[in-house]
């Protein structure tokens, strides 16, 4: 083992720039996932079916194929089309997709909000028949009971399910080093292997950051449920 | 034209297909070893079971899969020369894909099976114990059919995971449908309008159907080992 190629100041920079990477392709993703994800769950549970039946095939089929075919599918098919290609030096937001990062970011975005939907709907259709009633014997508008009552509520009830997602996202961005041009840590730790032909120090190198970051999210969502879901937690003994 | 590549991807389906089965049997075999091991009484075992299946929970499968296929093949052949032969050792990257898929899914299995194994109340496998049967005898007979109920949706989860996962042995190499489709679509550039959208997004089809296929005979298995299963009603 020759760790000692691993902790030269270059690779170690190379290593905290990866790691920045992935960071923000996770924060990114989960950003623009999850925004999109509140609208899409209220739809998927709307008693509409034309609301509800387009939301359904969409987190179906995102949840049914690969994330790598979905980036491929961002990657190599939407952002090498024609029409694309003949927009993206100049039209916004068309320009967005020469950037590998951008594809990359797109592709987990769509990700995980599919599944972040479906968590999400879970949640409200959960909601107990009590708290709804009592929002409505308030006098509360729909919306008000939506907005006040059952997002709050729902939301909070996802925290546990949410946090696994959010580690799964973070073993995802991975997959960003598959497209050309994107340095995560599994990028870096690639280059890394390939210049010095040393696999074990450079993918357990990588592999101990991620186990750092999971533990940090576990702990981090720790503290989260402690704040937010604390009136669920089971009664302390004595 | 397009049609000899659609089939070329469709003999890829079945590489991948090859690839998920021998992998879940892998895992199944890894997650039950990893149960027994959480479950036992030895300390050390314990130890064993519950840093494998946190250790490899907690870093991505593509980094795993490039650690053993890389490092793996490296070791081999460190080993090889160590013994004194100069033969070099080319790994199958269909073999380290199986089995490091199957490595990483045994962890998912460990904790699904150990859940189901808790839900079996101790006094069948007492009374097993009690009538003289082994505790093979007892695990196999007793246990592991009760189990199959309380195991089936974890179950079905991490075969649905372990099926879009396959997708990464593309980027060791092996031409599974994901690689397929990618070359294809690389390769009728500029011949066939749009052609890597087109390919990627038959993938992602082949993918689909057989993800709800498998969602469909699960779904009858589930139904077959609840048989005479009695459920509350509110």
């Amino acid at each position: 083992m020759q760790f000692g190629v691993i902790f030269e100041s270059q690779h170690l920079a190379m290593y905290l720039a990866g790691t920045g990477v992935a960071l923000q392709l996770l924060l990114a993703c989960l950003v623009l996932g999850g925004a999109a994800a509140i609208p899409l769950a209220l739809m998927r549970v709307s008693a509409h079916r034309w609301l509800s039946a387009p939301v359904w095939l969409f987190t179906y089929v995102i949840r049914g194929t690969p994330l790598l075919i979905q980036l491929y599918i961002i990657y190599y098919g939407v952002a090498q089309l024609e029409w694309i290609q003949a927009r993206w030096n100049d039209v916004w937001p068309w320009t967005a997709f020469k950037s590998a990062f951008f594809c990359a970011v797109l592709a987990f975005a769509i990700n995980t909000c599919a599944y972040t939907v479906e968590m999400l709907a879970g949640a409200i259709r959960n909601t107990s028949a009590g708290e709804i009633e009592a929002a409505q014997a308030m006098g509360m508008s729909r919306w008000q009971t939506l907005w006040r009552v059952v997002l709050p509520s729902a939301l909070r009830r996802t925290l546990p399910a949410y946090s696994n997602e959010v580690i799964m996202m973070l073993h995802s961005t991975s997959l960003a080093s598959a497209v050309p041009a994107v340095l995560d840590i599994t990028g870096v730790a690639r280059s890394i292997y390939s210049k010095y032909y040393l696999p074990f120090e450079a993918f357990i190198t990588a592999g101990l950051i991620y186990l750092t970051l999971t533990f940090v999210l576990v702990g981090l969502f720790r503290l989260a449920e402690g704040r937010w879901l604390a009136y669920l937690q089971p009664r302390a003994a004595g | 034209m397009t049609s000899g590549y659609l089939t070329s991807i469709l003999l890829g389906t079945w590489l991948t297909f090859q690839v998920a089965l021998g992998s879940l049997a892998v895992a199944v075999v890894m997650g039950l070893l990893g149960a027994s091991a959480k479950l036992s009484a030895q300390p050390l075992l314990r130890a064993a079971g519950s840093t494998y299946s946190t250790v490899i929970r907690g870093i991505p499968d593509l980094v795993l899969m490039l650690l053993i296929f890389y490092g793996g093949q490296m070791g081999l052949n460190l080993l090889i020369e160590s013994l004194g032969s100069d033969a070099y050792i080319d790994i199958n990257p269909f073999m380290a894909g199986v089995l490091t898929l199957g490595f990483i899914y045994g962890a998912y299995m460990t904790e699904t099976f150990r859940g189901a194994i808790m839900s079996i109340p101790k006094g069948q496998a007492e009374a097993g114990l009690a009538f003289g049967l082994g505790p093979l005898r007892v695990f196999l007979t007793i246990v592991l059919p009760q189990m199959v109920r309380l195991a089936l949706p974890g179950f079905t989860n991490n075969w649905l995971v372990l099926l879009k996962s396959t997708a990464l042995v593309s980027l060791l190499g092996l031409q599974d449908l994901t690689y397929l489709a990618k070359q294809a679509g690389a390769a009728a550039r500029g011949t066939i309008p749009n052609a890597p959208l087109l390919f990627m997004a038959f993938a992602a089809l082949l993918y689909l159907a057989i993800s709800s296929i498998s969602l469909v005979g699960l779904r009858v298995l589930e139904r077959r080992y609840s048989a005479g299963l009695k459920v509350g009603k509110l």
